[in-house]
């Protein structure tokens, strides 16, 4: 094997972890562990940019990885604990398929996003294009868990993490996003959790319950 | 065959025969100490084993000849194992014989025994202690498989010796697919040794045991050869190990006594390491229900394939 230079190790290292914290989120059955699996997915998502950044020179990624930090690694899984604080659901109960089930699907996916981004990445001319089938397999995993997964707040969770995905695909492929599309993605996002905060307390009052089950029956035949 | 590699042959049986009881022991002291009661001694499996050998057996009226050479079986194919991970030295002519895919062939030979023999009495016990080892034993298998897989495929080898080798020459680098593996391999080894997250190994509480209820037939010399197989299990499975993930002391090829006497006390500082961790672990974790044995065992299913999937990915040039 070719020796590769010790950042790229590191980098390979933490898209390594990034994919392992998906399957970790989609194993988990405790709401405020995913949360917090959530932040440390942002921490290693900002750790990269910062990596990157160093490796490249690119000046404009160290703002995101500021932006990475403050956002996901400290307001967001803030104000979801609050909201869990609030609403008083510690717990997911009742995941629609066994977690091992879950895990094993998990796999195939991975397996099928490693497939699908090979041709990508001989596109790419990034020192992290072999991990841009990381990336792929970090949005459809995150897509597997909002799938599986009944309560509100899980879901919310899952969406919060395939942008995660989304956003390390960008950073393997081209180096980061403009600045301006990077700021708008992250007000979209923060204004979206903001959001669907006020959804869960109007789900909660209509049903009792965050459970999205009572979304899929209309009203009149109640 | 150059009497140089049947001695070291022989010596590394020997000293996993002699090893094994002593680091069951040291890891028994270790927990001891870690939940603050008074240690027993280290040498307690020895003498356990001498009182055991110098009792009278007693046999089951309607035992078959299945339980009685059962435990010949076990021990015997555990000695093999033994002989074939390289825990000393690289060099060992019983390696040409079986690869480490064989390996995984011989500890699953030894459970099919241990189960059919836990059954042949026909106690209730006995049968709950086999299902449950089988259940655990088949998602365990595929785990490991997976982990040798993975070491196989970066040193393009599947004899233990020469992936041990080639791990070891190469450049130390932060490696997240050997990490997973090593991850996985720790979670295979918890569950196929009877320790905490799974089984229990110091009770006889009924509704939870697996280990001790195959064992529950057994006396005398054939219970001593029981045990200290299943010390040897551990030791081999301690072993497999640092060939895979710590793969620096071993005596390579080429290497004359000077080696081999160099390797004994690295073995030995391992081990105490291995032993420590292990204690901490067991400590630390709480046992498992039965039924989520599956999902302990597959989530060290999905890091061994985690593992080989990052390597493709990213271990390529």
């Amino acid at each position: 094997m070719t020796h590769v230079p010790f950042n790229q190790q590191l980098l390979n290292a933490c898209a390594a972890l990034m994919l392992l914290l998906s399957f970790a989120m989609l194993s988990q059955r405790r709401i405020v562990s995913l949360v917090n699996l959530f932040a440390v997915q942002g921490a290693v998502l900002a750790a990269t940019t910062l990596l990157l950044a160093w490796r490249t020179g690119a000046g404009h990624l160290y703002f995101s990885a500021v932006l990475t930090l403050a956002l996901k690694v400290a307001f967001l899984p803030w104000l979801l604990h609050r909201l869990i604080r609030r609403l008083g659901v510690y717990w997911d109960t009742e995941p629609l398929l066994e977690i091992s089930g879950t895990m094993l699907a998990g796999i195939l996916i991975v397996v099928f996003s490693f497939g699908l981004a090979e041709p990508i990445a001989h596109l790419a001319s990034t020192s992290m294009r072999n991990a841009i089938g990381i990336a792929v397999a970090v949005v459809l995993l995150a897509f597997l868990m909002m799938i599986t997964r009944r309560k509100a707040m899980s879901q919310v969770v899952g969406f919060l993490s395939m942008e995660n995905g989304l956003f390390f695909a960008a950073m393997s492929a081209t180096y980061g996003m403009p600045m301006i599309v990077e700021l708008g993605v992250a007000l979209d996002v923060l204004v979206a959790v903001l959001v669907l905060g006020v959804f869960f307390f109007q789900i909660r009052e209509q049903f009792d319950s965050l459970d999205l089950h009572h979304l899929e029956r209309l009203s009149e035949h109640q | 065959m150059r009497p140089a590699a049947l001695i070291s042959q022989a010596l590394e049986i020997l000293v996993a025969l002699a090893a094994a009881p002593l680091f069951l022991g040291w890891v028994s002291q270790c927990r001891a100490w870690l939940a603050n009661r008074g240690a027993p001694s280290v040498f307690l499996p020895y003498r356990n084993l001498h009182k055991l050998f110098h009792k009278e057996a007693v046999l089951a009226q309607n035992a078959s000849a299945l339980f009685r050479i059962a435990p010949y079986v076990v021990f015997g194919t555990m000695v093999v194992a033994a002989g074939i991970i390289p825990s000393l030295s690289g060099r060992l002519p019983l390696v040409a014989a079986a690869d480490a895919i064989a390996l995984v062939g011989l500890f699953a030979t030894a459970r099919v025994f241990l189960s059919l023999a836990a059954m042949d009495v026909g106690t209730a016990f006995g049968t709950l202690g086999a299902r449950r080892e089988m259940m655990v034993g088949f998602l365990a298998e595929p785990a490991l498989l997976m982990v040798i897989f993975v070491a196989s495929l970066i040193s393009a080898t599947t004899a233990l010796p020469a992936i041990s080798a080639h791990l070891a020459s190469e450049r130390l680098s932060v490696d997240p697919s050997l990490a997973f593996t090593g991850v996985a391999f720790t979670l295979v080894l918890l569950a196929e040794n009877a320790r905490i997250p799974v089984d229990n190994p110091a009770t006889h509480l009924e509704l939870t045991m697996i280990h001790e209820a195959m064992l529950l037939e057994y006396s005398a010399r054939h219970l001593a050869l029981m045990e200290w197989a299943s010390a040897l299990r551990l030791f081999n499975y301690a072993c497999i190990g640092f060939a895979l993930f710590v793969p620096w002391g071993i005596a390579a090829r080429g290497i004359g006594p000077l080696g081999l006497s160099l390797a004994v006390p690295v073995l030995a500082l391992k081990l105490a390491a291995a032993g420590a961790g292990l204690a901490v672990i067991e400590t630390l974790s709480a046992k498992l229900r039965v039924m989520r044995a599956p999902e302990f065992l597959a989530t060290a299913f999905v890091f061994a394939v985690l593992g080989l999937l990052v390597h493709i990915l990213l271990g390529g040039p």
